[in-house]
């Protein structure tokens, strides 16, 4: 096909004409990522973010809880569950942040199983890789302990998102990623997810749970334990 | 898909007369107008973001070729691999390939107005391959062997009830007594029967919303989760797009996402954003295990330089269509193509030809809602100019519109139609208007004025203006 390849350049040259030597300048807007215009609304400082972040993630129907301690989110799951009157079996992200909770001491009702999602799970359960507070977006990263597919087939996801990780904007979680994985480097999937499943399909109107996740609940760890 | 463009007049006064059209089209005129409006008062950098936006596509456009060397070697420095394509025949040939390549019997399809415009469905069934939309929307058409009406709404010419008997007559494994008069009961009963579609096929296709040059990325834009179960479940995903997608960095693409939903859905962002880079990794646990890019150029790389080079800044978020009178008034259909309303009208004669679609630049009011909407500040109503410029020369317009009358005279020569069609367009627009209700306060109120102030046809004004120019000599 490199026929076809060259054909298609090509031609996108010859309706250009524009004169050879730009390529360094490309190559260095690649390197720097030089940012745009960032919207005002998410430069707050850190508590005012976390506030943001909930009330955003409120207004597109995901439900959000508040933990001291990573080890008190076992318990905030169980109640959640209980509340909405959902199964108690979870399916959990292998990533130790939340396979390594102590589910059996602190909620001794959940089963819990690890590893990528299957059909029959009605509940999952992920760390969050950022919390983006200008819309109430998570951002979610595959990875060696990571299937996307928790994100996506459960009837209910349940996200684990430290305060801490919790960023104004989009760019802001970028940087963090480019951290995490390096310059031009991208986990195969990155997921930015902002609320539940929706269809507005029929008629216009919104109903929640078209494909994805019917409910999406976050539970923000505030205080240390990392 | 074969297109009926040729036939706009005759598909628009068919529409006009379809009840049940017509009702559908009343959830059109007016969800997406007000809900637009609502989420842009809540973020004041709004019309900057255009601009930037507006910027960075330019700036990509003007070095496509090198943006598109980049972009692809990541994808192959990921293990993915593009399949370049010049034309709709090898795009749907490749994309058929790969699949009997991983011997697909069912292949599962996210929304892509790409594949449409390949008719890759019809091409997939034909050699033996199943295809099966996944998108709400396409799913219901794709029951009834229909186009899309919408570019993001496929469905929004139906009404509940339509979609109730599809159903019926489709799952006819469902007990016959179910209730399924309600949307939510609607949903329930797609996503079960898709469930199960998903976990079958041997290939799922998306589309791409955005093609990132820094990382090699491809990004679907999604509410439904339907383009992420898609894309994860089947062994191969092969993404079907088109070159101007490309963008350079992940800081861009943000830019363009925060007028994207707004401008689209009125969501301040829509619930999937995916980014998805090459295929599952040795130490992944889920994932496809191959990831393939069918590229279409299709008449695209002839559009750059040249007086349509700005509608290759489109980003497909549809508000043109939710601001058009005449989109309101006929309906995606009648359109006869792919894409329909104001950046239809433009894109279509680009890529079939005006001989084709010639027409469809006439269906507009010029009152300029679309580009005061386009978060991508297109100029549509300029470009719908030029192309009945070019028809004039060209000589391929009826005798009406070499007279000077466009569509505005084929509605008034039937007074029935232009009364319809004029009191939507009013209704609309003060709608527009909106919470004052004063048509003074719409965002182009002058432009409006002048010309309702000019009961004439609106070709009697492109007449004017085609004499001015051939006086000043700038004809083209
Ligand atoms: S022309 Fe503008 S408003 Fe219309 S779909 Fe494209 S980007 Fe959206």
């Amino acid at each position: 096909m490199s026929g076809a390849r060259d054909q298609v350049l090509g031609a996108v040259r010859r309706s250009l004409k524009r004169a050879p030597g730009d390529e360094a300048a490309i190559d260095a807007r690649l390197a720097q990522h030089p940012r745009n215009l960032v919207p005002a609304r998410g430069q707050l400082s850190p508590t005012e973010r976390v506030d943001l972040f909930e009330a955003q993630a409120a207004a597109v129907q995901a439900s959000v809880s508040r933990v001291g301690a990573l080890a008190e989110v076992p318990e905030a799951v169980a109640a959640y569950l209980r509340e909405q009157n959902l199964p108690g079996q979870l399916r959990v992200s292998p990533d130790p942040t939340v396979a390594d909770l102590p589910w059996a001491e602190k909620a001794p009702l959940l089963t819990v199983s690890t590893g990528p999602a299957r059909d029959a799970d009605a509940v999952s359960v992920t760390p969050a890789f950022a919390g983006i507070a200008e819309t109430g977006t998570l951002m979610l990263t595959s990875g060696k302990d990571r299937p996307a597919t928790l994100n996506f087939l459960p009837e209910t996801h349940i996200v684990v998102l430290k305060a801490s990780q919790v960023v104004g904007a989009y760019e802001d979680a970028w940087d963090l990623l480019r951290q995490a994985e390096g310059e031009g480097v991208m986990p195969r999937s990155v997921n930015l997810i902002t609320g539940p499943s929706r269809t507005g399909d029929i008629e216009q109107k919104i109903q929640l749970g078209a494909h994805g996740p019917r409910r999406l609940h976050i539970v923000v760890v505030e205080g240390g334990g990392a | 898909m074969q297109s009926t463009s040729h036939a706009f007049k005759d598909n628009a006064t068919r529409a006009l007369g379809d009840a049940q059209l017509q009702k559908a089209m009343e959830n059109v005129r007016g969800g997406f107008i007000e809900k637009r409006l609502n989420v842009v008062e809540k973020l004041p950098e709004f019309e900057t973001l255009r601009d930037q936006a507006r910027d960075i596509k330019n700036h990509t456009l003007a070095h496509l070729d090198l943006y598109l060397e980049r972009w692809e070697a990541k994808v192959t420095e990921r293990g993915g691999k593009v399949h370049w394509c010049t034309d709709a025949a090898a795009a749907r040939d490749a994309v058929l390939e790969i699949c009997r390549a991983a011997g697909a019997k069912t292949v599962t399809k996210g929304k892509s107005m790409v594949a449409e415009e390949i008719a890759l469905n019809q091409h997939l069934e034909a050699n033996g391959v199943t295809p099966v939309e996944t998108d709400l929307g396409e799913y219901i058409i794709q029951l009834r062997d229909e186009p899309p009406s919408h570019i993001i709404a496929p469905a929004v010419h139906l009404t509940k009830e339509q979609v109730e008997a599809d159903f019926r007559e489709a799952h006819n494994h469902l007990p016959k007594d179910r209730s399924l008069s309600e949307p939510v009961e609607l949903v329930s009963e797609a996503r079960q029967v898709l469930r199960q579609r998903y976990l079958e096929a041997d290939v799922g296709i998306t589309g791409a919303n955005f093609l990132v040059a820094e990382t090699g990325s491809s990004i679907i834009v999604t509410n439904e989760g339907n383009g992420d179960l898609t894309q994860m479940l089947p062994r191969v995903h092969i993404v079907v797009t088109s070159l101007e997608k490309v963008v350079p960095t992940l800081e861009d693409v943000s830019t363009i996402l925060r007028v994207l939903a707004r401008s689209a859905t009125g969501q301040e962002f829509s619930a999937y954003t995916t980014f998805s880079t090459g295929p599952k990794r040795p130490e992944d646990l889920d994932g496809p295990d191959e990831y393939h890019v069918v590229l279409l150029d299709n008449g695209r790389s002839a559009m750059l330089g040249g007086d349509f080079q700005d509608m290759l800044r489109c980003i497909r978020c549809g508000a043109c269509m939710n601001h058009c009178p005449v989109y309101h008034a006929v309906g995606g259909h009648a359109y006869g193509w792919v894409y329909p309303g104001p950046m239809g009208a433009v894109l279509t004669p680009s890529l079939i030809g005006v001989a084709e679609a010639g027409q469809l630049p006439n269906a507009s009011t010029f009152c300029g809602r679309c580009e005061s909407v386009c978060p991508m500040r297109i100029p549509l109503p300029k470009m719908m100019r030029h192309w009945r410029e070019r028809e004039f020369e060209r000589h391929l317009s009826p005798a009406s519109v070499r007279m000077g009358l466009g569509a505005w005279a084929f509605f008034a020569q039937r007074p029935r139609l232009y009364g319809l069609f004029s009191g939507l367009a009013a209704r609309a627009l003060a709608r527009l208007g909106g919470r004052k209700g004063r048509l003074s306060k719409l965002p182009l109120a002058s432009g409006w004025t002048k010309y309702r102030e000019m009961p004439a046809p609106e070709g009697k004004t492109f007449q004017q203006l085609w004499a001015e120019r051939q006086r000043k000599g700038t004809g083209s």
